[in-house]
């Protein structure tokens, strides 16, 4: 770095973003040339069933301080070198945006900087791009929450596909409980079913349903885990024809989006994405039509704090701040309402 | 068999390619579903076989419900494939930005009477988007693919099928998604009157609050 590139640095300073939509609790530091200095976070897991929201609320608030602290000193940024506060606004969980909200507001507050809310799941897209240099893509957003293929068109994402009921992540969840699999610190559920399925080799009959470019999942969710309880089938060629099923769903409709949009690039992000499978079907799809297929770095996939802060220093640059009496959560707040004025 | 010469590719689109040909004099389109590669072959034999065999039917059907459709004049279903008539004219998707706010609803109005006669005859097309759509130099519109079309009389069917034409509207028309698919419900209701549509918009309504971050969303 060159003196004056120095001086800049520490004149700009620097992004802290919060992440707290869901079970993960995530704080990032970012520079304003999007170096990630810090990404730090720690995951509530339910004793048993899925994210209780007051209880993945109070993991927040117990775990904020430590990771704030472990942010912190991962970077070497003071709070004195911190120039603008970043949290996830929306959409997400009540409770659990709540409490990061909380924290970013003392913040901002306390140091006397201004706050940014971020959209979520515009912040998935926007690290993605960071990390892997797409600079145009069609981007498809898997995780616990989220199912949706998007694509920019005049100033904002615009949602081409969508689930019509949940997400892609909650279906392979609530499948591996229903089977019995016990949730590990550091084996997200689906990877255990991913693990299963890579046993499987039979393809079991399951319902296909892609309605234009949206899909749904929940009849799927219904007829394995009915095929479950049957005792028809091994669990191995269940978790294989669910996987098979529901991501030929979503890669059918990343690629009926790709040929819309004309896009040349695919970026595929969320939690879900850490899936090889997943991976290896939209890759053949972007090949058929000459695109360039990304993943997003698992570190940087799942729900983390690095991309509000990155995201966060991108409506900063273009002037968009947001005022403690505006900075309420925005539990629905969806990915094509938010303008993007960084883009082009 | 097939005779078709001179195949040249019109489109590759995301589920088939379409290619322009020349069978028994006539200019045809033959629609060929390729196979998916990132699927079980097992699996995308049966989606191949089931469009193939379905989508002939429901533009048969379509015609009889006073929708245009093109003329189906061959399948093949082991090889997927579709030949119809070339309906000359552009794709809705590529005038509808363009024509004048008057042109342009006249338009919305009319795909919504056609919306209005497919489900009047239970038929859903289940992929409506203005891509999907043909304006003729005579002025007609035409359907096509219905791929993934069903017969279904049921008001949550309908209610997806305008949901998706909502969508598409919303994603490629946002300029003016508003006042297009108001005058759709429009043309739609004047077919099958304003009772039906009220409750197929109903219907709609709670379609989308079923999905996710949707404010309309009760908590």
């Amino acid at each position: 770095m060159t003196k004056s590139a120095k001086r800049n640095q520490k004149e700009e300073g620097y992004c802290l973003g919060i992440e707290s939509s869901a079970d993960d609790f995530g704080i990032g530091i970012s520079s304003f040339k999007g170096e990630i200095l810090a990404n730090v976070f720690d995951g509530y897991i339910p004793a048993e069933g899925g994210i209780h929201p007051r209880e993945a609320a109070r993991h927040h608030s117990e775990v904020a301080d430590k990771v704030l602290h472990d942010a912190l000193t991962v970077s070497g940024v003071k709070p004195k070198d911190l120039s603008v506060i970043a949290f996830s606004q929306g959409p997400g969980l009540g409770p659990s945006l709540r409490t990061g909200a909380t924290v970013a507001r003392a913040l901002a507050s306390y140091l006397n900087i201004p706050l940014v809310g971020v959209n979520h799941s515009v912040a998935h897209i926007e690290i993605g791009k960071l990390k892997t240099g797409v600079a145009d893509p069609v981007t498809l957003y898997v995780s616990g929450g989220n199912t949706m293929v998007t694509a920019f068109e005049a100033g904002r994402y615009r949602v081409f596909g969508e689930t019509l009921d949940i997400a892609l992540g909650n279906c392979l969840d609530v499948f591996a409980r229903e089977a019995g699999v016990k949730h590990q610190k550091g084996v997200p559920l689906g990877a255990a079913i991913e693990r299963l399925a890579t046993k499987g080799k039979n393809l079991v009959s399951l319902p296909y349903i892609v309605k234009g470019m949206d899909l749904s999942l929940s009849g799927l969710l219904t007829s394995a885990t009915a095929q479950l309880h049957n005792n028809n089938c091994c669990l191995e060629d269940l978790c294989y024809s669910l996987q098979e099923y529901a991501f030929s769903m979503v890669t059918e409709v990343t690629e009926r989006a790709l040929a819309h949009a004309e896009k040349k690039e695919v970026l595929l992000t969320g939690g879900v994405a850490a899936n090889k499978r997943l991976q290896s079907m939209l890759a053949i799809i972007s090949k058929e039509h000459y695109a360039k297929f990304n993943v997003v770095p698992m570190e940087f996939a799942t729900d983390n704090g690095a991309m509000i802060a990155w995201t966060g220093i991108l409506a900063y640059n273009h002037g968009l701040i947001t005022p403690l009496k505006e900075s309420f959560v925005k539990l629905r707040w969806r990915v094509d309402k938010v303008d993007v004025p960084w883009i082009q | 068999m097939d005779t078709v010469n001179e195949k040249t590719l019109l489109s590759k689109g995301a589920e088939a390619s379409l290619y322009v040909a020349n069978w028994y004099g006539k200019k045809v389109v033959v629609k060929v579903r390729i196979p998916k590669r990132y699927r079980p072959e097992l699996m995308d034999k049966q989606i191949r076989n089931y469009r193939t065999i379905h989508e002939p039917q429901l533009m048969h059907e379509a015609k009889v419900a006073e929708v245009p459709t093109p003329l189906i004049y061959l399948v093949n279903i082991p090889k997927a494939s579709i030949t119809m008539e070339f309906v000359e004219g552009l794709q809705i998707k590529q005038i509808l930005n363009r024509v004048e706010p008057d042109k342009r609803k006249e338009i919305c109005v009319a795909i919504g009477e056609l919306i209005g006669k497919l489900h009047r005859h239970g038929l859903i097309h289940g992929d409506l988007t203005t891509s999907n759509m043909i304006l003729s130099p005579e002025g007609k519109i035409f359907f096509v693919d219905f791929g993934l079309g069903e017969k279904n009389i049921e008001v949550e069917a309908k209610g997806v099928d305008l949901h998706l034409m909502k969508r598409a509207l919303q994603s490629t028309h946002y300029l003016f998604w508003e006042e297009c698919f108001k005058s759709v419900l429009c043309g739609y209701s004047s077919v099958l009157g304003a009772e039906a549509e009220e409750k197929v918009y109903e219907k709609i309504k709670e379609i989308e609050r079923r999905g996710r971050y949707v404010e309309e969303r009760k908590q």
